[in-house]
């Protein structure tokens, strides 16, 4: 029993890292526009079906892949904030971006569906089903090299947010847009960068996600209520809390999968989720935590 | 999905009324209104107002590669009974309303197919979870549900006598090779058996009678949970499964991403039982192989009740029309596809004796005992609507071949991969 929680707790790190990668982008949409992107599990989907489709037709290994993937969801998420979010009244743009974005995740779901048809798909590379045996266990090779992937990508996520003129001007309007305005901030412009990068970064979780799962455009339903428990846990717009609650959520599940019975491990996280917004209503990062960082 | 069975009972993922607004809104739920024409060379024309069959289907969402795979099986018998003449003389038109997945919409479609769109006559959705609430409104307004994808007990378990499933009674989908498997001598009899479970209506119903089987055999049980259909991550309880060295696994399914992420953490873990059977992925012809890989579907078996070979004169009359129609192969055909189409031959079968649109009068008949013709082989109800005449068989993946294994003195099977080949052999 022993060795097989901690081979749970290896899995639940490991899946952790993806997850939180799906998140990231997730918790710094809201966390600059106050927009709750329900279209963020679909764009994990699309990132997953671009990668499969260059592995396919184009011969282009999956990570590889990533340097036309990721730019070209940065380039969708642009034409859906100028379309769709840009266009919300500041008042009531939260409540509204649900219903908005939403819309957009079915607009999505039906072009997936009209071009790559309902039957599920999987991506295929040399590493996909491949492992190393580590002290006595066996390490996937796909959930290694993810999780290496998402701790590269949340590293320059950092970095571009804290170490750069336009991360001091992202977190600014994460302060406070209105102040952002009146100091010379475009916060337009900052949010529109910032939802591009926030719909980019799910190109490589859904890489990831597509490699380990068979998936079609449906499977962005499961995802978005993963996504969203992990972000308020983690606290909306904390980029370290989704890191932090995505590894929790998966780590608590695997090992009562484990140790208890799998049917429990939903369940007991829901469960943690409601004791943890009991003691810290805005989770492990809330907001104003999270804004004063 | 899969025949006889497939995710009958599929409980995953379920649609929002906002989504279903959202769809609307968008234009992606379809309401198609089907009517084939084309007349057969030696049949008279249907002529005069068309016999409008109401049918929901799930177009998108949780269920949509099965719904559009039902949608297609429709619509082939839709078009064969008219270019043979109709139904009573008249054209059938197929009224399709999308419930994109959501037992609460199956609802108003059918309510809105009987009482706004009178339809004559109804076919049923895809799923035990649609398949329940769908059968208490036809029964409500008197309506006869035959249906081809909702086989669980929990159909039947409401004492309605409206409802009919032409497919593979879902409990009886395991105990041919659970049979096979107790049947095999003591020196070749696997020792241990795996059994995790998704929670779902269609699979549960299945391990049980399995189980018992193989433990009177002497098959120990080493590891028996229930997982949730909706999973973050099934490598943890494929890791467990694979930690107990079971050599037989047996695993309930509902598609073709569970019993893809256990094949790809069986395989990354180095276990690989002597036979792993699932109860649903395996029978997606090319869909399953695609996403598995062909190497790693090689001795994977599946219990169903139809497949793309089936020696049945109908059945290859319609897999030739489907790959006319649709492209692809024959072994790409889901057995959803014979499922539905079965129900269309059924009906039609009972219009056309009873000369009637009546639906108490079908009810009565098709109460009445009589064995009827499908793609899927005899269908005769029993007083639960079940079809008590419905062939079992279990499939194989053997290399990129879907062949029928079991039964075993059956002369269409073929020689059982056992034990199953090593992953990517």
């Amino acid at each position: 029993m022993g060795t097989s929680i901690v081979e749970a707790i290896i899995d639940g790190i490991l899946t952790g890292g993806v997850y939180a990668l799906m998140a990231a982008g997730l918790t710094l949409i809201f966390g600059v526009m106050d927009i709750i992107n329900i279209a963020q599990g679909i764009f994990v989907v699309l990132g997953a079906y671009l990668s499969y489709a260059l592995s396919v037709h184009a011969g282009i290994d999956p990570f590889l892949g990533l340097l036309i993937t990721i730019p070209a969801l940065f380039v969708i998420g642009l034409g859906v904030e100028w379309g769709f979010i840009r266009r919300l009244r500041e008042g009531d743009r939260t409540a509204m971006s649900i219903l908005v974005t939403y819309a957009v995740s079915i607009i999505i779901e039906g072009v997936l569906n009209m071009t790559f048809s309902v039957n599920y798909v999987q991506i295929h590379a040399w590493y996909v089903n491949r492992s190393v045996h580590i002290l006595g266990f066996y390490l996937a090779d796909i959930y290694l090299f993810g999780f290496a992937m998402a701790a590269v990508l949340l590293v320059a996520l950092y970095a571009l947010l804290y170490r750069t003129r336009f991360g001091a001007s992202v977190r600014a309007a994460l302060q406070d847009r209105t102040a952002a305005r009146l100091v010379g901030i475009d916060v337009r412009r900052v949010s529109t960068v910032s939802f591009g990068i926030g719909v980019a970064v799910t190109a490589a979780g859904g890489m990831i996600f597509g490699a380990t799962n068979a998936f079609n455009a449906s499977s962005s339903y499961d995802l978005i209520s993963r996504l969203l428990a992990i972000v308020i846990l983690g606290g909306l717009g904390s980029m370290g809390g989704a890191l932090l609650s995505a590894v929790f959520m998966l780590v608590l599940e695997d090992v009562v999968a484990v140790v208890w019975s799998p049917i429990w491990a939903t369940a007991v996280f829901f469960a943690a989720l409601v004791v943890v917004l009991s003691v810290r209503p805005a989770g492990f990062f809330g907001r104003q935590v999270a804004r004063a960082q | 999905m899969h025949g006889g069975k497939i995710r009958r009972g599929s409980s995953r993922r379920r649609r929002s009324p906002l989504a279903l607004a959202a769809l609307a809104a968008g234009g992606l739920t379809a309401s198609a209104v089907g009517v084939a024409g084309a007349s057969g060379a030696h049949a008279p024309k249907a002529k005069g107002a068309p016999i409008v069959i109401g049918v929901s289907l799930s177009l998108s969402g949780d269920f949509s590669a099965d719904g559009q795979a039902f949608q297609r099986g429709y619509q082939l018998w839709a078009a064969d009974q008219n270019r043979a003449g109709g139904l009573l003389g008249r054209p059938v038109q197929l009224d399709v309303v999308s419930d994109a997945s959501s037992p609460t919409q199956v609802v108003t479609n059918y309510e809105k197919l009987i009482t706004i769109n009178h339809a004559s006559l109804l076919f049923g959705p895809f799923s035990t979870l649609l398949t329940v609430p769908a059968s208490k409104i036809a029964n409500r307004f008197g309506y006869a549900l035959v249906e081809g994808a909702g086989g669980a007990p929990s159909v039947f378990a409401n004492g309605l006598h409206n409802v009919f499933d032409v497919s593979l009674p879902v409990v009886d989908n395991l105990v041919l090779f659970a049979k096979w498997i107790a049947s095999l001598p003591p020196s070749q009899r696997p020792k241990t058996a795996a059994y995790p479970t998704s929670n779902d209506p269609f699979t549960e119903p299945q391990i049980g009678p399995a189980q018992k089987i193989l433990e009177a055999a002497g098959v120990k049980t080493v590891y028996s949970h229930v997982f949730p259909a909706e999973v973050t991550d099934y490598t943890p309880i494929a890791d467990a499964v694979a930690a107990s060295k079971a050599q037989i696994v047996v695993l309930g399914s509902v598609d073709v991403p569970t019993a893809t992420a256990f094949v790809q953490a069986f395989v990354q873990q180095h276990y690989n039982p002597k036979a792993f059977i699932a109860t649903g992925g395996p029978d997606q012809g090319a869909t399953f192989l695609k996403a598995v890989g062909a190497s790693n579907a090689n001795g994977i078996m599946v219990p169903n009740g139809w497949y793309p070979g089936y020696r049945n004169a109908s059945s290859q009359k319609m897999v030739a029309e489907y790959v006319k129609k649709y492209g692809g192969t024959p072994s790409g055909i889901n057995s959803d596809v014979a499922e539905a189409y079965s129900v269309g031959q059924v009906m039609a079968q009972a219009v056309t004796a009873t000369k009637s649109l009546n639906n108490a009068t079908l009810i009565k008949y098709l109460h009445s005992g009589k064995i009827f013709s499908s793609v899927q082989g005899p269908v005769q109800f029993d007083a639960k609507g079940m079809n008590g005449a419905a062939a079992a068989f279990v499939f194989q993946w053997q290399k990129t071949n879907f062949v029928q294994v079991l039964p075993s003195t059956d002369p269409n099977s073929v020689k059982i991969q056992f034990p199953k080949a090593n992953w990517g052999g």
